[in-house]
């Protein structure tokens, strides 16, 4: 699995929560761009993906992870809480959309929802 | 700014310290202020927004808070920069969610932080603003909000 969002504490957040049984965390990136070099050396089956971030924000890097592995499944973890920034989201390639503020349960059954998908 | 707006500011504010171990939180009657140095405390959040509404929003908390907050969400690394870090987060979180109400015009910015009483952000202030104060353990943080 690899992390994507700019704060340090949520990457370390979503590291320590997720299901350590089920995901390995290969690589965090802290933008869009960080995420799709690191995504092209690293492969991950999943992906956490934040939206407002500097250089290149979430639904532009989702657009382009699409690209390079249309079969990557995208778990985006954000603030933004309104509909139409979800189906956004959705549209642009991600598998499932979980609020920030998160519990871990809440990240934990996003993430099996979106590898049983 | 309308009183849904606040209204839904504050909302934001209970919900994200919901989902911390210590889910009591008091937040105050919003009141006008003249300049954001009237409430800022150690570090400052600031969130430019732009789309349907102008304006920013400003979380400030002292460090205590802040190094509280870091360790209630199980992170034992409370150095400056993760203090920085929080500070952005919050403020990130609470204008984000405030889309739910505000809508999605409503365009937030990546956080700026500032340490310190962050002079500038007067000269960006235009029109009323508004502070919310919140009260969490025994630390005093506010919200200090203006938009058009």
């Amino acid at each position: 699995m690899m992390i994507v969002d700019d704060s340090r504490i949520i990457r370390q957040k979503i590291e320590r929560e997720c299901d350590q049984s089920i995901f390995n965390v290969v690589g965090s990136a802290i933008n869009g761009e960080h995420a799709i070099s690191l995504f092209k050396e690293i492969s991950p089956d999943v992906v956490t993906m934040d939206l407002t971030m500097p250089n290149l924000d979430g639904i532009g890097c989702i657009k382009g992870l699409v690209k390079l592995d249309p079969s990557c499944k995208i778990l985006v973890i954000s603030a933004l809480n309104d509909k139409a920034t979800g189906m956004e989201a959705l549209e642009a390639g991600a598998m499932g959309f979980v609020t920030k503020p998160f519990s871990a349960l809440e990240l934990q059954e996003a993430l099996r929802e979106i590898i049983e998908d | 700014m309308k009183e849904e707006n606040l209204k839904a500011l504050i909302d934001c504010i209970v919900n994200y310290f919901a989902h911390t171990n210590d889910p009591t939180v008091k937040v105050g009657t919003p009141y006008l202020i003249n300049a954001i140095n009237e409430i800022s405390a150690d570090y400052t959040g600031t969130i430019a927004i732009s789309g349907a509404y102008k304006g920013a929003c400003h979380f400030t908390a002292p460090s205590a808070l802040l190094r509280h907050l870091i360790l209630s969400i199980g992170e034992s690394d409370t150095s400056e920069m993760m203090m920085e870090d929080a500070v952005g987060e919050v403020a990130n979180t609470l204008s984000g969610n405030a889309r739910r109400e505000l809508g999605h015009d409503f365009i937030i910015s990546t956080p700026k932080i500032t340490k310190g009483t962050p002079q500038d952000l007067n000269k960006q202030a235009k029109g009323r603003i508004y502070a919310i104060p919140i009260n969490w353990k025994s630390y005093k943080a506010s919200l200090g909000i203006h938009l058009s």
